[in-house]
């Protein structure tokens, strides 16, 4: 193990590869049962039994499914643009995953007598004594939330449809507001870490029961949960699921999709939801501070959430584009810059 | 070659190859996609100049808010692709431009020499100290000012664009 790639030995290489892989299977498995989950929850919640023939209570479902689409028959629409119609998807689907490349999922593990932190992109630093990961995450994150836009942009566009066109335009507009709702909703977090570095973030949590250590849900309520609903907004989930309100729009920006393309649209939206969740959970919730093993805390969180963000689909109506939009901007802005300048002036009166 | 020297290499073909696409691509969606690729290779090249934070902002302002805008505006006036016409007029005078632009690049290159002066902040202050606390420190000391005015000319900006766009306020 003498054999060093830019002043790192190799099994860090070997590690970060295990990483990668064993998230990228546990994300990917989680999208596919969170569609059966959200069938089956909200089928309870509306007396209904939800999937039951395929497998035991239906838990085959979601493999018979993604046969099923697996061998359907492609169909590009002929007046379409053939090189967006066939990249959109990708683009969408590909945000939603590499954001968790910096959210830390568990404690430092020893491997070898390495030191390994469960975080993608992060190394343990043996000369400093500690875990250096991306100083910029909560941007990066930022950052690739902003791009999933150009998917569903892309799809309306390309389709060469009036219904599919409407759709990708509500949603990049919808995106963009909310986005930048979402974006402030943070700042106050980092304005009482003093760090845009998530395991810095992480860190500050460890304590539930004092103040100086708990949640930053406890610290920041509002922001808390004007982050939450502003993130459900930006991914398009059922309250603000505008782009593809069938009733309007026929299915919006994926009218004209088929087979894998139109299912690689459905993981990306799920695949979205659980980022979100992971992320407000990383932000909010402590991370993988908790009493159980670290890695199990994080996946518990998560998934609590997840079944949260199904539980409102079950729950609250469609909003109209018009009270959308005026929410965004009228309510949910003001209300982030307010409680920016309410942090910072608590802030300065305690320091 | 060392490995970065490699990366670094690839990196710039890729945003050479793309930069080229955005002003030969017929359709304009493409042109701006390949534009997002451009970007994306700046954001790469500052990464591995030690600075993250202009990455990040690259990536969220750039290709993030910028470009979905400008693709809005293509989709919004459905631009299709412009075939079989042919723009010519420019090239003799832009080839002019561009070889004297070259010419004056490369004569002021030769006469210029390395003074070997290094700044203050260099990669071993940024890993230690952390590149979004530098620039944060720099710029609401030393450029307090200039950062204030730049705000208050986005607001006046902002507040143009309202007016020019609506009628009745």
């Amino acid at each position: 193990m003498d054999t060093t790639i830019l002043g790192l030995p190799l099994i860090y290489y070997a590690a970060m590869i295990l990483k990668v892989l064993v998230v990228f299977v546990f994300v990917l498995l989680t999208v596919a049962y969170a569609t059966y989950a959200e069938r089956k929850i909200i089928g309870h919640m509306q007396v209904r039994l939800g999937p039951m023939r395929t497998g035991w209570h239906g838990l085959l479902q979601p493999i018979a499914d993604g046969v099923k689409l697996f061998f359907k028959e492609e169909i590009v629409p002929a007046q379409a643009s053939k090189f967006t119609f066939l990249i959109a998807p990708l683009i969408a689907l590909i945000p939603a995953f590499i954001s968790f490349a910096v959210i830390p999922f568990g404690d430092t593990v020893e491997l070898f007598g390495y030191k390994i932190p469960l975080q993608i992109a992060s190394v343990y630093d043996t000369q400093a004594g500690r875990v250096l990961d991306l100083n910029v995450g909560v941007l990066y994150i930022l950052a690739m939330a902003s791009l999933g836009v150009y998917g569903i942009v892309l799809a309306g566009w390309s389709s060469n449809n009036k219904y599919s066109l409407l759709g990708g335009l509500r949603s990049s507009a919808q995106m963009i507001s909310y986005e930048l709702a979402a974006g402030l909703a943070i700042v106050s977090v980092f304005m009482l870490s003093e760090s845009l570095s998530l395991q810095k973030i992480v860190a500050d949590q460890s304590n539930f029961f004092s103040w100086s250590g708990t949640w930053y849900a406890f610290k920041q309520p509002l922001a808390f949960i004007l982050f939450f609903i502003c993130s459900l907004a930006e991914i398009n989930r059922t309250p603000f699921d505008l782009p593809e309100a069938e009733s309007e729009l026929v299915s919006g920006f994926c009218t004209e999709y088929s087979s894998m393309k139109y299912a690689m649209f459905f993981m990306a939206e799920y695949a979205n939801m659980v980022t979100v969740c992971a992320v407000t959970v990383t932000l909010f919730l402590g991370g993988w501070h908790g009493p159980l093993h670290p890695v199990l805390n994080f996946i518990v969180k998560v998934y609590f959430l997840i079944f949260v963000c199904m539980w409102i689909r079950a729950t609250y109506p469609r909003y109209r584009y018009d009270q959308l939009m005026r929410l965004g901007w009228k309510v949910f802005l003001p209300l982030t810059l307010l409680n920016i300048v309410v942090t910072g002036i608590v802030i300065a009166a305690f320091s | 070659m060392d490995i970065q020297t490699l990366f670094f290499a690839v990196v710039a073909a890729v945003a050479i190859l793309s930069g080229i696409l955005v002003i030969t691509c017929r359709n304009p969606i493409n042109s701006a996609l390949s534009l997002v690729m451009t970007f994306f290779c700046l954001a790469t090249f500052y990464v591995m100049l030690d600075a993250p934070f202009m990455a990040a902002i690259q990536v969220i302002v750039y290709a993030g808010a910028i470009m979905v805008l400008i693709i809005f505006v293509i989709m919004l006036l459905n631009v299709r692709v412009e075939s079989g016409k042919k723009y010519t007029h420019g090239v003799l005078i832009g080839s002019i431009m561009a070889v004297l632009l070259l010419f004056e690049a490369f004569y002021f290159l030769n006469r210029s020499s390395l003074t070997g002066a290094r700044g203050m902040i260099d990669a071993n202050v940024v890993q230690n100290v952390g590149h979004v606390e530098l620039i944060g420190r720099a710029m609401y000391t030393d450029f307090l000012l200039p950062f204030e005015i730049t705000s208050i000319l986005l607001l006046v900006a902002i507040i143009g664009a309202v007016i020019l766009a609506k009628k009745k306020i």
